[in-house]
């Protein structure tokens, strides 16, 4: 509950700070401040202390798990605000706002990985999304930004529209918008399925693969990430993604008996679909920007294994996936976004003229590999594993690992560029500030690289 | 202790040598370390207790994986072998010159510590973690310090590579699942039974991880550009010792866990691997370019001894361990020899090349004697292998020994064919000014000349070495 009411409040909070201080770079310290209190007190509310205790009425459930992930998510916005904080400055002259965007964004999170029904469910979507519209569109004057913001808004409502007929649906068949109550009645040993529940489900499945960007749901995502201003693609493809993944398995923990065996056709399906568009498109792309777009629908694809698997490995490692997926991202686009030209051959000749940078850079982009000894590896292994676990489907996890090897071949192709390539890349000033972030963040993912645990003990507390 | 000590003093060395940014202090500083990395291997091998040779403590408690290193005696023996190696390799490289030399010397000694992990690693998921480790710094390397088609060459090795690891991990995967205990624990992977379907497809999934490795035809499209392109120094690491990854792995990871699918699977193998000597050997007589014909009769070698692993006979798997030791002494000379001739003549190509006898007589002696070791002439070190190997193919079946024999007459024939156009004739534009090789290099040599003399006369220290470990797996049977 803190995060909830504390990111709101943070959120008017920033819009205000507009006011009193003309400084750019008063208002990031204050918005980092503000990240910061909205740790403590959301990792205070782990161990059970409220500032003010609200009752539910059990429409949210705060449980270790999604005030977990809260934590994760606050500590990569901290980080993307400490990293990329100047480039927030330059999108446009309401910085203050852009802030209050973000809080507002994170207050949708947090009720996204605490809702206990659909209604929750519904809030916390639209709470996060709207914020994003205005996020992507804040280039003002750049037409893609425009356009990229009109798609992201329309597909956006379109999505949402579909939400609520399944939600409707769904509770037409229950009778309640709670979580974990089915149709079926389990008198007389037949299992009975009614064909509305089944329906909404199918409904609320296609709507959170729009947000979570599985194909074919996916067509919106690398326009969006393109033409939305570099900075916000960064928060948009890491936190806001792992948010929808985790509101996506809080949602079908417990309905998939409902759909029966044909819910793991359909969701194989679907993480076939996405590996295979993610993968195989990213790797025709010429644009930095607009591969990183693409991968990222390819990490969605190995984060919807844990949908298909549901199991305790699966609920560990959705949450080592998010922390090590979104870390190394933010920290490739805090990069991407220092250099003047966003293609390939615009990182050619990094490791001569800026070596710290493309260190860090190499460590990110291993990691989303999935190169032992970084973070990810420990990601994709805990998603292998939580389906290996299950017995059977041991093809998916072939079919996967094929296309995580296809995965090195565009990320490696950065690290070709800045390393074996020749050329005298443009960047803006870069601060030794920023590139001791940087290594701090690669120190980071090399170091959960070697001990997952410390992300997944605190879990167990 | 001691397995520990071997991977961390290359592991910290190495990152302390990305630091030094002058050349002589790097190529000291690790010359210096693989000094004492093969005194530590040494001691620890010969001199301390053996239960100096195990670490065991905890690692991730929550998967069941342990940082648990252990040598065995193929252990032991490959890890000697990177220990001796690498002291060589820097010794007859140390006069070429390397842009970024901290760099290189960094990456090189990262890659000895990943390789002397891969030897001792006694936990699955701990065998995963350096086999990779092993693979990256090596990545890095041929990318960086290669020939010209460098990039698009490695990155087609690095991918193969890689695909064969994914598939091993989801191999390891599914053993762990069906370990009783829930352990990536060596010991506990070879307690499990698996039903004969299941076994014979995890089989192939850690088969063709280590086949990529070997490499084994047909996987082995990556090996010849791979060691045409990288740095000879590399390319001595890649095929003295990294190709033994492969057929290490084989004897500690797949036989005793699959005991019925190695059996069942035999066969194809042995066909695979004979087709590839001949195939390999043909092409080799072919070759214009000293590095691809090594190269070529690397997989040739290789092959005969992946064959010989799989008869499952004592004698062929004594075979096997003494040659993984020679084929890497053997080759990591012949490639020194071809590295001094690139370096010094500016061609690989014996068109090119002729009556260097004349010019460097000492060079001349040296590459004979590594020559005929690649022959595996008697009283040379890779004749008691070869013929140990053979003798194993046999016991399982003629035919195929008798194919496979073929490749021993191919092999003097591109071998000597080499030495024939590069020593004798007359001297042409590119060796009119020839001059003899460099001391630094004629000790290097004469050292792996002697040791390809000394284990020739008497293989018997490398057989007792290795004796636990054959019995092991015989016992296994």
């Amino acid at each position: 509950m803190n995060a909830i009411i504390l990111s709101a409040l943070l959120g008017v909070v920033m819009m205000f700070s507009g006011i009193i201080t003309k400084n750019k770079s008063n208002i990031t310290k204050i918005a980092a401040v503000g990240l910061f209190l909205l740790l403590v007190a959301n990792v205070l509310n782990t161990y059970g202390g409220y500032v003010v205790h609200v009752d539910t009425h059990s429409l949210l459930n705060f449980e270790k798990f999604g005030l977990f992930f809260n934590s994760i998510a606050i500590t990569a916005t901290l980080i993307y605000v400490l990293l990329s904080g100047k480039e927030i400055e330059n999108v446009g002259v309401n910085t203050a706002e852009y802030y209050a965007l973000i809080f507002f964004v994170l207050c949708g999170v947090s009720i996204l990985s605490s809702f206990n029904g659909l209604l929750m469910l519904f809030l916390g979507i639209e709470i996060m999304s709207i914020p994003l519209y205005i996020l992507t569109g804040t280039d003002k004057r750049n037409l893609k930004s425009n356009e990229a913001s009109l798609k992201y808004f329309l597909m956006g409502a379109f999505s949402t529209g579909i939400m609520l007929m399944g939600i409707a649906l769904v509770y037409g068949a229950t009778g309640t918008f709670a979580l974990g109550t089915t149709s079926i009645s389990p008198s007389a040993g037949v299992v009975k399925t009614s064909f509305l529940e089944v329906a909404g489900l199918l409904l609320l499945f296609v709507s959170m693969c729009f947000k979570v960007s599985a194909a074919p749901f996916h067509f919106w995502t690398p326009d969006v990430y393109d033409g939305a201003p570099g900075v916000f693609t960064s928060f948009m493809a890491t936190i806001v993604k792992a948010a929808g993944f985790i509101a996506f398995i809080r949602l079908f923990d417990t309905h998939t008996d409902v759909l029966g065996p044909t819910w793991k056709i359909l969701l194989a399906f679907v993480i076939i679909a996405t590996l295979l568009i993610g993968n195989i498109t990213a790797v025709f792309q010429q644009s930095v920007k607009r591969m990183l777009a693409y991968s990222s629908i390819a990490q969605a694809g190995f984060m919807l294994f844990a949908l298909y698997s549901n199991n305790d490995f699966a609920k560990e490692g959705i949450l080592l996936y998010a922390t090590a997926y979104s870390f190394a991202t933010i920290g490739i686009f805090a990069i991407l976004i220092k250099m003047k030209d966003y293609t390939f051959d615009g990182f050619n000749g990094l490791a001569k003229s800026q070596p710290v940078l493309a260190f860090a850079n190499t460590v990110f982009l291993l990691s989303l590999a999935g190169i032992p000894l970084t973070a990810g590896f420990f990601a994709k292994y805990y998603m292998l594993a939580s389906v290996v676990k299950t017995g059977g489907s041991l093809w998916l996890v072939i079919v996967a690992v094929v296309f995580a090897a296809i995965s090195v071949y565009y990320y490696f192709r950065v690290i070709q560029a800045m390393y074996f390539k020749e050329g005298e890349p443009e960047t803006t000033t870069i601060t030794t500030g920023f590139k001791t972030g940087l290594v701090l963040l690669a120190a980071l993912i090399i170091l959960l690289g070697i001990f997952p645990s410390i992300v997944l003990n605190y879990f167990y507390f | 202790m001691i397995p520990v000590l071997l991977i961390l003093i290359p592991l910290i060395t190495g990152l302390v040598s990305f630091f030094l940014n002058h050349s002589n202090t790097a190529k000291s500083w690790a010359l210096l370390s693989s000094f004492i990395t093969l005194t530590v291997a040494i001691a620890g091998i010969f001199f301390y207790p053996s239960q100096q040779l195990a670490f065991d403590s905890a690692w991730l408690p929550d998967l069941g994986s342990r940082f648990s290193l252990s040598m065995d005696g193929m252990g032991k023996m490959l890890c000697l072998l990177t220990a001796v190696s690498f002291p060589l390799i820097f010794g007859a490289t140390y006069k070429n010159q390397y842009k970024n030399p901290g760099g290189f010397y960094g990456l090189m000694l990262l890659t000895q510590a990943g390789l002397i992990g891969v030897f001792v690693a006694t936990d699955a998921l701990l065998f995963y973690f350096f086999w990779e480790l092993a693979l990256v710094p090596v990545y890095f390397l041929c990318s960086l310090w290669g020939g010209e088609k460098r990039i698009a060459v490695t990155f087609k090795f690095f991918i193969y590579t890689f695909i064969g690891s994914l598939l091993m991990l989801v191999g390891i995967l599914y053993l762990y699942f069906h370990t009783p205990d829930h352990s990536f624990a060596l010991r506990s992977f070879y307690n499990i039974k698996l039903a004969a379907k299941q076994e014979g497809f995890i089989f192939w999934l850690f088969f063709i991880a280590f086949a990529i490795k070997m490499p084994v035809f047909p996987f082995h499209t990556w090996q010849p550009d791979a060691y045409e392109q990288s740095p000879t120094s590399t390319t001595m690491v890649l095929s003295g010792i990294m190709v033994k990854m492969g057929i290490f792995a084989v004897v500690r990871w797949l036989l005793p866990v699959f005991p019925n699918a190695s059996v069942q699977f035999a066969n194809i193998i042995i066909i695979l691997s004979v087709t590839g000597m001949l195939y390999a050997s043909l092409i080799a007589i072919r070759q214009d370019d000293i590095k691809r014909l090594i190269a070529y009769s690397s997989i040739a070698h290789i092959g005969l001894m992946c064959a010989a692993m799989f008869s499952h006979n004592k004698t062929g798997m004594e075979g096997v361990m003494i040659q993984m030791f020679n084929h890497g002494i053997n080759v990591i000379g012949l490639w020194i020899i071809a590295d001094v001739i690139e370096q010094q003549l500016g061609t690989r190509k014996f068109s090119e090349l002729g009556g260097l006898a004349q010019k460097a007589p000492v060079l001349a002696i040296l590459l004979v004697i590594m020559a005929l070791a690649n022959i595996a002439l008697p009283l040379t070190n890779a004749f008691i292998g070869e013929f140990l190997m053979f003798n194993g193919l046999f016991q399982y079946n003629m035919w195929m020994a008798a194919v496979a024999g073929i490749s021993v007459i191919l092999a003097a024939v591109y071998t000597l064919n080499m030495v024939q156009k590069i020593l004798y004739g007359h001297t042409v534009a590119a060796t009119e000014n020839a001059v003899d090789i460099s001391s630094n290099v004629q000790w290097v040599l004469v050292v792996l000349a002697i040791m390809v003399i000394a284990l020739g006369v008497y293989p018997q220290p490398l057989i007792n070495l290795t004796k636990d470990t054959v019995n092991a797996i015989m016992v296994n049977r």
